[in-house]
């Protein structure tokens, strides 16, 4: 996801230059763009001789390379809140992301195609995100922030896909939760997010 | 992470007297002790502060043990009863929430999802036992993390999926679906073309030399070199070299070991 690294990118308040790639023409499945990166997907991030792919991996240098201005995105001076830090990083990308992209894949990039969207698929996929945001509620209800009472990585990477899900019929699994929906309320009112949210259109025609 | 350690494994692992002579005879593990679950144990002789939850058999407790040898690590390995659901009742709960092993104590530090506590033990424990993050510039340290995210993101999704329709289903007495073998396999060769390229510029997936990013994909690779998917691996001459290599590490012999007992 490209504004997992762009939210990443303003936290730090480090300048960047973004090169778009128009994916309705498969510019990503150019041999020139499977260079940077061979899954041919983006986002993929140049810093000169370096070449990285994977948003959480561009996010981690990121953080780590700016580790000393803007947002403390990892906690890197403490090594027990920063494994916590990683801990509820996983949890996103293993538990949190798998049930709301196939949500949000069905419901609005499958209609783009001229597809239907599957229902079994979304109420499969509702019910694991609902368990799984049932464990935020209650983590949530003890720290204001997934690893901590901090802003960190763990909930920036959760940004782009809630924000697209909230525009779906389906915000109540957010907004029907107290502490998700505080924690929701807060990371949309953070600079980063309020510069980086008018590129978020629904049809993903470039970057 | 999923479904392989959700599901309840009816093969073994019960409170028993099995592991009092697990811990009297292992020989060849000697970096951990077992505690029985049974509160007349006698084993009371723990002096590790790590704490594994977890049983041999699960791939995500397999990646977490693989480590912990990497770095010559004392540790104990606290079994969970999965037979019994215990890992989705209380006090398992209150280490890990997602009801899923394995969790890690480590003194007053509780973590659980796998490849965060890899990551911790790999930077808690930098200087201790084979190194698992490569030292040196930051690029390589980036590198790295790109490679740990493709496991986590391009391969695992696909290998675990398989090996639980080529292993798991047929332990827990469920039929083998060949059409999601078919699809899983086609997802997995594309990531392994991927793989076979990389593999041809750099002796391991994130450098020359082995990392965490290559440890993370031993426990599938291991359950799926035992099945007609081995194929998959075999037919890449560098990948295969790569599974070869990474799979006759003394650290993950000694957890193959464990499941033996």
């Amino acid at each position: 996801s490209v504004a997992r690294v762009l939210l990443c990118l303003h936290e730090k308040n480090t300048e960047f230059e973004l090169v778009p790639v128009n994916l309705f023409a498969c510019h990503h499945k150019l041999p020139s763009f499977l260079s940077m990166n061979p899954f041919g997907q983006v986002p993929a991030l140049q810093d000169d001789e370096l070449t990285l792919f994977e948003s959480r991996a561009i996010t981690a240098y990121i953080a780590e390379k700016h580790r000393d201005k803007g947002t403390d995105l990892t906690r890197h001076e403490n090594s027990k809140e920063a494994a916590i830090v990683k801990l509820w990083s996983e949890v996103e990308a293993h538990h949190f992301n798998p049930a709301i992209f196939a949500v949000i894949h069905q419901l609005i990039v499958v209609p783009l195609q001229g597809e239907y969207p599957d229902a079994a698929i979304v109420e499969k996929n509702l019910e694991k995100l609902e368990k799984v945001l049932d464990v935020y509620e209650e983590r949530l209800g003890k720290t204001k922030y997934l690893a901590g009472d901090t802003y960190t990585l763990a909930d920036l990477h959760h940004v782009p896909y809630t924000y697209y899900f909230m525009k779906t019929s389906h915000a109540g699994l957010i907004n029907d939760r107290p502490n998700v929906q505080a924690w929701w309320e807060d990371l949309c009112s953070r600079p980063a997010f309020l510069k980086v949210s008018p590129g978020l259109t629904v049809a993903p025609t470039t970057n | 992470m999923g479904a392989i350690q959700a599901a309840r494994l009816p093969l073994f692992i019960s409170p028993s007297i099995k592991h009092h002579s697990f811990l009297h005879s292992s020989s060849s593990n000697s970096n951990f002790k077992v505690r029985s679950n049974k509160s007349s144990s006698s084993s009371s002789i723990i002096m590790a502060t790590i704490k594994v939850h977890g049983v041999p058999m699960s791939t995500a407790t397999m990646r977490v043990l693989a480590a912990l040898y990497e770095k010559d690590l004392q540790f104990e390995l606290i079994p969970v009863d999965m037979r019994a659901g215990a890992h989705k009742q209380e006090p398992y709960l209150s280490l890990n929430p997602f009801g899923q092993i394995p969790a890690l104590e480590d003194g007053d530090l509780s973590l659980f999802e796998s490849r965060a506590i890899t990551q911790y033990i790999a930077e808690e424990y930098s200087e201790k036992g084979e190194k698992l993050l490569c030292p040196g510039c930051k690029k390589v340290k980036a590198t790295t993390n790109v490679w740990l995210q493709v496991e986590g993101q391009q391969f695992d999704p696909n290998a675990s999926k398989l090996a639980f329709e080529r292993v798991f289903k047929g332990m827990f007495g469920m039929t083998t679906d060949p059409a999601a073998v078919q699809e899983l396999e086609g997802k997995l060769q594309k990531v392994l073309d991927i793989y076979e390229a990389r593999l041809s510029k750099s002796d391991f997936l994130a450098c020359d030399c082995f990392t965490l990013a290559d440890l993370h994909h031993l426990p599938a690779i291991h359950y799926l070199m035992g099945t007609d998917s081995k194929a998959l691996f075999d037919s890449r001459p560098k990948v295969s070299e790569w599974v070869k290599k990474i799979t006759a590490r003394p650290a993950w012999a000694k957890v193959i070991d464990l499941q033996k007992q």
